[in-house]
């Protein structure tokens, strides 16, 4: 789950991590009274869990009073890789004498923590030469190690003690609510040297979600998103038209990926796990049906794990409930694929034998 | 450039199968964790039927039953006390499994098969360490497990894309584990063995230690990865293969290409951030290491028969 900036800086200020002054905002009303109390200039800034929103104008400088109503407006119809935002954060403008950057991640092919600093705050990290990466536990990462760091970021003695501590409660967060990633880009170096985190990227780890039932408030799933949840589905939409369903992460991967190949293009990826009953078929079709922009549903089941009968069942079942209207292309293989072809004779469903002929079909059909 | 430390002295087939001087050559002592559940039970049936040694499972509360005449125990200590088993496959639910495992470690197990999805990062990543103390592997979590074709299986995999032979499958992926043995199998190149990685950011046997498991033997003739997004295990794989001159024939496929970024793709480790993970860069690693890969699991097979060839 990746929060939000807002969301990630209550994380910080909840383990003293020190933020800027700030006011969470969902109306042009609370934006005023907000933009009063930090006092003008403030910054205005897009809730987004999209990256690169500096660069995509989604942070704003405002001025004065006169200039807060258009900005607001303008942050909040404004839409970066597809996501409007619902709230925007204006916070006050601190003063700085210099920028670090900070992050702690779980390297996944060392499977340990690695810690990367740098004394270039404020830009994209893949661009800066002159970092810092070691390799930590977060269940003892020691003040020597953060020290360390600090001193190889020839860090003057003030910071450097400022810089230990700050990260030493950075590793406590991420060690208790079990973060994937947490990033700090920049970190403000205050004319105290003290430190003050100007924005945060945090991701935990869905899988411990049910341990931290303090964080569900900051869940934002998608209503769609949350009925194939319930259902113990995985479901990512996309921006195509074609439907792809399937029995296995990387079976629907791959799907997409030849369907890609042969010139369509998905509109969501749905993976129901390894049993392929009749309502599990059948409860993936309801999904998809409400998504509005689907023009084919393509199935693509493994045959020694599923009954095809009860695949074309659940099929059939869609079309004479008229949850579906698009055409189903699905490849189903296996001992009763003769048998699944006759229960869906007559309606819009193709079946096919191989992957490939079931995707030559749906592609000269569809695009 | 640094790796995992090399242990070839974990022999996964010593484990699996035995020696054929052993008088249990073939039929090594298996219990499963969480035998008596729905998902559990079905598949130690199957499991069964496949010609694995199920000998005891273990559900607290349930001892003095059995299923299917392998009997049920409390505890792992007295399943393994009875059984003199060192494989344990576990089926428990994720919230259950770090303490599981760690039982199942602390009494002697040696190879734990982690089928759950869902296991939290951080019991992962526990488990792992307490198996890396106790000189014990964990396949998985979130794996499909592992089979010796035709002769046993810990894990949910189906019997039907599986046949004897002398290729090996390490997948991230399950359903492609089976797509892409099933293609191998009708194109004649049966296997050795096929063992799922697992779908996980954190993975207890990666695809380096797996890799170093079958390096040296002589009844392995190819290697067939299936990759996907998300981390850079085939990218740190392909350094590996350069670097130690891998000396078989090894052919890949990489899932999600077309997987759109900072979107997690069914399994908690398919997701790109940034280039780490992306489809691109694990292309360009194995391009250097002469590793070809398939456009479609279903081209695995030709691509083999042209590595052979060479």
């Amino acid at each position: 789950m990746k929060l939000l900036e807002y969301q990630g800086k209550e994380l910080f200020n909840e383990y003293g991590i020190r933020i800027p002054r700030a006011h969470l905002v969902s109306d042009i009303e609370q934006a005023k009274q907000a933009a009063e109390k930090l006092g003008y200039p403030c910054i205005l800034k897009s809730q987004l869990s999209v990256g690169g929103r500096g660069k995509a104008g989604a942070i704003l400088k405002c001025n004065t009073e006169s200039e807060l109503g258009p900005i607001y407006n303008e942050l909040m119809n404004k839409e970066v890789k597809g996501e409007l935002p619902t709230h925007i954060l204006i916070e006050e403008i601190v003063d700085m004498g210099g920028e670090l950057y900070l992050s702690l991640f779980l390297n996944r092919s060392k499977r340990r923590y690695s810690l990367i600093a740098s004394a270039e705050g404020g830009v994209e990290i893949e661009n800066v030469e002159n970092k810092i990466i070691i390799d930590v536990s977060v269940d003892q990462l020691s003040a020597d190690i953060a020290e360390d760091v600090a001193h190889k970021l020839k860090l003057g003695a003030k910071t450097k003690a400022s810089f230990t501590e700050f990260t030493m409660k950075l590793s406590k967060l991420v060690r208790e609510k079990e973060v994937e990633l947490a990033e700090i880009n920049p970190v403000g170096i205050l004319d105290d040297d003290s430190l003050i985190a100007l924005d945060s990227k945090i991701i935990i780890d869905d899988n411990a979600m049910f341990r931290h039932l303090e964080l569900k408030k900051y869940e934002h799933i998608s209503e769609l998103e949350a009925q194939a949840k319930k259902n113990g589905f995985s479901l990512v939409e996309l921006d195509g038209n074609i439907a792809i369903i399937g029995n296995g992460a990387g079976l629907v991967m791959s799907t997409l990926d030849m369907v890609s190949d042969a010139g369509g293009k998905a509109g969501s990826f749905l993976d129901f796990g390894g049993s392929a009953t009749t309502e599990t078929i059948y409860e993936s079709l309801k999904v998809i049906s409400k998504i509005n922009r689907i023009d084919a549903i393509f199935v693509n089941l493994f045959g020694g794990i599923v009954k095809t009968n009860l695949v074309a069942q659940a099929i059939l079942n869609a079309y004479n409930s008229n949850l579906i209207c698009v055409p189903v292309f699905a490849r189903i293989s296996g001992a009763e694929s003769e048998k699944a072809k006759d229960i869906l004779k007559g309606t819009q469903a193709k079946l096919y034998d191989t992957v490939e002929e079931a995707i030559d079909a749906m592609v000269k059909e569809v695009s | 450039m640094e790796f995992d430390k090399m242990d070839n002295e974990f022999d996964i087939f010593d484990i699996l199968i035995g020696k054929e001087t052993d008088e249990d050559y073939r039929k090594k002592p298996v219990i499963i964790q969480g035998m008596t559940g729905s998902y559990g039970s079905t598949h130690t049936r199957l499991m069964k039927a496949y010609g694995s040694n199920i000998v005891a499972g273990v559900t607290p509360g349930k001892e003095g039953q059995s299923f299917e005449g392998i009997p049920v125990y409390n505890s792992i200590a007295k399943a393994v006390e009875v059984s003199g088993a060192k494989i344990s496959g576990v089926f428990v639910p994720a919230p259950f499994f770090l303490d599981a495992a760690k039982d199942a470690l602390d009494n002697g197990i040696k190879l734990l098969v982690a089928i759950p999805e869902h296991v939290p990062i951080k019991d992962s990543m526990k488990v792992l360490e307490y198996a890396q103390r106790q000189g014990a592997k964990m396949i998985g979590p979130n794996t499909p497990g592992v089979i010796v074709p035709e002769t046993m299986k810990v894990g949910i995999m189906p019997a039907q894309p599986f046949k004897a032979g002398n290729t090996i499958v390490f997948s991230r992926s399950g359903t492609l584990m089976y797509e892409v043995s099933y293609n191998l199998t009708r194109a004649g190149y049966g296997q050795r063995l096929c063992l799922g990685i697992g779908g996980d950011p954190i993975n207890g046997t990666n695809l380096i230690e797996a890799f170093d498991m079958v390096r040296n033997r002589h009844d392995v003739e190819s290697i067939v990865i299936v990759g996907e997004i998300g981390g850079d295990s085939e990218e740190q794989l392909a350094d590996y293969l350069i670097k130690t001159k891998f000396p078989k024939p090894v052919v890949a496929y990489i899932a999600g290409r077309s997987a759109p970024k900072e979107k997690r793709m069914g399994h908690a480790g398919a997701i790109i951030y940034g280039n780490y993970g992306s489809a691109e860069s694990k292309l360009a690693k194995f391009a250097k290491a002469d590793v070809p890969v398939a456009k479609r699991p279903q081209e695995i097979s030709e691509l083999l028969a042209l590595k052979l060839k060479k």
